[in-house]
């Protein structure tokens, strides 16, 4: 073969690669949206034994529990992207990475965060997560973290205080456990502390976790927890003037000008709180703060 | 008449002569290029860690490094390692060097030498690109870091172990089959354990005495895995390490010395 | 008398073959052989003949399934042996990744010379073969001629008393044929004995005080070319024609081959003139007369035929 027509052919590979490679590039693209149409795709996890995926990853078991440690962000994430409330592949993938790495601490605290919410946000199972956790302390016993999710998990989702005291109280037992842990396990069983406890519980989390979407849910229920918190007190305080001047008061500002509150109370938008028909305390209307009801104690739950 | 060269290298130079020369000709080979590729996964998964999971930086680079280290060392220590003594049969430039003054074991001392020091170096320029990647993602090294320096040394000694096997069999068998026995006995070895489990879960006690004895036979590639240790920052006990590098030494030698025996009686064709 | 330089007793090699190794298959038998310091000394035989696994044997690459040898007055199982000996192999091939500068002082480096030494060696050698300007070329890129010539200088490099050298001539053009030729008298000139082996008659006249001849596994005979170039004109072969009406004597047909038209005898040299006579008694007409030249094999066939079948084999008078 001549010089020039060995060229033309290196030139004619050249030209016509990348377009060919567009070319199918768009074909892939095309076959993904076909089999995307076809049929939702189906969830799954295709190893459910745990132990067994660790043996076949031949010494490589950590890193294989990393990557499944992000196949679980992912799959949560997804799921409140879409607002999703169906998380059942979540039970299955969480086991798996904590059978790979029984000591990857992060996988039992945010695993026990997504198993624990009620449903959109979580998996609605808090008796899951708890034993999920206590799962994370028999594997790791020096880990006081895992005490404070247990104990919260106990608090804030199962009502469950004596449980959750105890909790708070192994932890604080723990070398390196800072103080405030002690004194939670013991304000945990004073009722009349609900709200405050709750706060400093929330408030623990939105400092010291890294995960944005975990941060968000924080500040959300610290919102929450605050609105209620300023409600109570508005409540108290109305009962005060009614014993002081024999009738409701119509706002927070008759409030004030009776001296009974040093200043009118705002909410998180900035509006004043109003009192309802039924005499509590409550937002105004007009105002843009959400907040959700507390988990209320559960009686039992449905199998899912 | 002029005068012979009348003396040979004393001692352990002769290997060292070998040994330098399969050094140079894995250099030569261009095999060291599986650092780049090394290099660019590191530097990808140390900017792309944070995006993908969140807390676990540290974590995961470690196990992604050090996987790697393994995983790159066993394909080397097996690649290169069937070759070793097959190659120079199959080229014949054993016929030139055997005409010196040099025994065959000592030839395959110093082929292994070579080897493992080939795999040394690139172990040790891999830990470097694991810490830069180390120091990127988290700004500063911890005390307990130590432990991924163990880690990696339970991987060169795990390579050592692979590659006395490889140099095993390439005295007899071609490439491709001694590739296959020797990923076939590094699996088993890391399943040593479960295979002596199985027989114990039987409670017969032939099948117990059988797979005990093989779990004592294998190498047991389970005791040089300390890459979860070392992405958690525990410490790994210096009875371990102890244990470990006399277990290779030991084993390494039991291995070579069969495959100097027989080596040392085979014909060349 | 002094140690011969080589000196095989009884040398013998059997390789197994078959499905099982059942079938034995002698590739040599019973080899004894002496060659003396200071001898140039050819092995020769057709291809197969056992000459290079007679080498072989000698480097202690195969083992022997009989019998021992020695060089020097040292067992060939003796590695301190190997001091004393530089080797051609037959088609060497060498570490393509090396240069050819780097061949030469890795081998070096196994006779414990000294850096200094071993860097003038090196340089030395490689222009004696004439690879100076190629010493940084990586032998991957050498030609065959050019790793005959490698393969020389890393055989002689450490002045080693006996050299063997396997088809040294093989691959390379007459040029190259006749350094190597030079080489080898050279080596002789300075007192080494060299053992080469070779199926061209023509090199092994030239050089060698002595040879010995391989077919078949077995040694067949031993002796100085002399004996080759004087039996040289072992006779001549005679193409004729019948001429017109004439008939060919019958004692020239029976010894005759016809093809066509024409004939062809072998004649001794003794019996030239009688033969001619009885071609002119016929008016026979003569198409060409041409000395015959024996091969190799007839040369010795010939030998063993005028001695009855020996336990040894013959050796002539040395020289």
């Amino acid at each position: 073969m001549s010089v020039s027509r060995q060229n033309r052919l290196v030139w004619i590979a050249l030209a016509s690669a990348p377009v060919l490679l567009a070319a199918i590039a768009f074909l892939q693209i095309r076959i993904d949206e076909q089999t995307r149409s076809v049929a939702k795709q189906k969830e799954e996890v295709l190893l459910t034994s745990g132990p067994l995926l660790k043996k076949l990853s031949l010494g490589y078991d950590s890193l294989l529990a990393d990557i499944y440690w992000t196949r679980v962000v992912q799959y949560y994430g997804g799921k409140l992207d879409m607002m999703d409330p169906h998380m059942d592949l979540l039970p299955a993938l969480l086991d798996l990475t904590t059978t790979l790495d029984p000591k990857l601490i992060i996988a039992y605290r945010y695993g026990g965060i997504f198993l624990a919410e009620r449903q959109p946000v979580g998996y609605g199972r808090p008796d899951l997560a708890a034993e999920f956790v206590r799962r994370g302390l028999a594997a790791n016993p020096n880990e006081w973290r895992l005490d404070f999710d247990l104990g919260f998990i106990y608090f804030w989702q199962m009502r469950d205080y004596a449980k959750a005291s105890a909790a708070f109280l192994d932890g604080s037992k723990i070398p390196g456990a800072p103080d405030w842990m002690a004194s939670m396990a013991a304000r945990m069983a004073d009722r009349s502390k609900e709200l405050e406890n709750a706060r400093a519980l929330w408030s623990e989390i939105y400092r010291s976790t890294q995960s944005p979407k975990v941060k968000a849910m924080a500040l959300a229920r610290l919102t929450t927890l605050k609105v209620l918190m300023e409600e109570g007190w508005l409540n108290d305080e109305y009962q005060e003037y009614l014993r002081r001047f024999g009738r409701p008061p119509k706002s927070t500002e008759d409030l004030k000008t009776a001296g009974i509150i040093p200043g009118v109370p705002i909410d998180p938008a900035g509006f004043a709180y109003v009192f309802g028909p039924d005499g509590k305390a409550r937002l105004d209307p007009r105002s843009p703060v959400v907040i959700e009801p507390l988990p209320e104690a559960p009686s039992a739950f449905p199998p899912h | 008449m002029s005068a012979t060269a009348s003396s040979s290298p004393m001692g352990a130079a002769i290997p060292g002569i070998v040994a330098v020369n399969t050094f140079r000709e894995a250099i030569r080979d261009r095999i060291l290029y599986n650092l780049i590729f090394f290099a660019l996964v590191m530097i990808a998964a140390a900017v792309l860690v944070g995006q993908i999971s969140i807390g676990i930086e540290r974590i995961v680079i470690i196990n992604l490094g050090l996987s790697a280290i393994s995983v790159f060392g066993l394909v080397m220590a097996i690649f290169i390692g069937v070759g070793l003594v097959y190659k120079e049969m199959e080229k014949r430039t054993l016929y030139s060097l055997l005409a010196k003054p040099v025994r065959r074991w000592e030839f395959l001392a110093g082929k292994y030498a070579g080897l493992l020091l080939t795999l040394a170096a690139n172990t040790s320029l891999m830990l470097l690109g694991l810490g830069a990647a180390l120091l990127y993602v988290s700004r500063h090294f911890e005390r307990a870091d130590l432990s991924i320096l163990v880690a990696a040394y339970f991987i060169l000694l795990e390579l050592a172990l692979v590659t006395a096997l490889a140099l095993f069999f390439s005295c007899f068998s071609s490439p491709m089959l001694s590739a296959l026995f020797t990923l076939g006995i590094y699996i088993v070895g890391v399943f040593a354990q479960d295979i002596r489990n199985i027989g114990l879960v039987t409670k017969n006690p032939a099948l117990i005495s059988a797979t005990r004895t093989l779990y004592y036979l294998l190498p047991n590639f389970h005791n040089f895995n300390a890459i979860a240790a070392a992405a958690h920052g525990e410490t790994i006990p210096g009875s371990l390490v102890a244990q470990n590098s006399l277990y290779t030494l030991l084993y390494v030698s039991l291995v070579l010395v069969a495959a100097a025996a027989i080596f040392s009686r085979r014909n060349l064709k | 008398m002094a140690d011969p330089a080589i000196e095989i007793l009884g040398l013998t090699k059997d390789y197994h073959v078959g499905f099982l190794r059942k079938r034995a298959r002698r590739s040599l038998d019973n080899l004894t052989l002496r060659v003396e310091e200071g001898e140039i000394f050819g092995f020769l035989g057709p291809n197969g003949a056992g000459k290079t696994t007679t080498i072989k044997l000698l480097m202690g690459l195969i083992f022997p399934t009989a019998g021992t040898a020695r060089v020097r007055g040292r067992s060939i199982d003796d590695v301190r042996m190997h001091r004393e000996i530089g080797y051609l192999p037959e088609q060497p091939y060498f570490y393509d990744y090396l240069s050819a500068r780097e061949l030469l002082d890795y081998y070096a480096r196994f006779s414990g010379f000294g850096p200094a030494e071993r860097r003038e060696r090196v340089e030395r050698f490689l222009a004696r073969v004439g690879l100076s300007d190629a010493a940084e070329l990586q032998l991957r890129k050498f030609s065959k001629g050019m790793l005959q010539r490698a393969g020389i200088a890393q055989a002689i490099l450490h002045d080693p008393q006996v050299v063997f050298l396997d088809e040294p001539m093989s691959g390379l053009d007459p040029v190259g044929r006749r350094e190597v030729r030079d080489i080898i008298l050279e080596l002789k000139r300075q007192g080494h004995t060299v053992f080469f082996s070779t199926h061209i008659l023509s090199d092994a006249e030239m050089l060698c005080d002595r040879v010995a001849v391989l077919v078949g596994g077995k040694l067949r005979g031993v002796g100085s070319p002399d004996e080759i170039v004087s039996m040289e004109m072992a006779g001549m072969e005679i193409l004729f024609e019948a001429r017109e009406g004439r008939a060919i004597s019958p004692r020239l047909l029976e010894r005759a081959t016809k093809t066509g038209d024409r004939y062809r005898i072998e004649v001794p040299e003794t019996e030239l003139y009688s033969a001619l006579e009885l071609l002119r008694s016929c008016d026979a007409r003569i198409l060409s007369m041409q000395p015959l030249r024996p091969t190799l094999e007839d040369y010795f066939l010939r030998l063993v035929d005028q001695n009855p079948p020996p336990s040894r084999p013959v050796e002539v008078s040395a020289r």
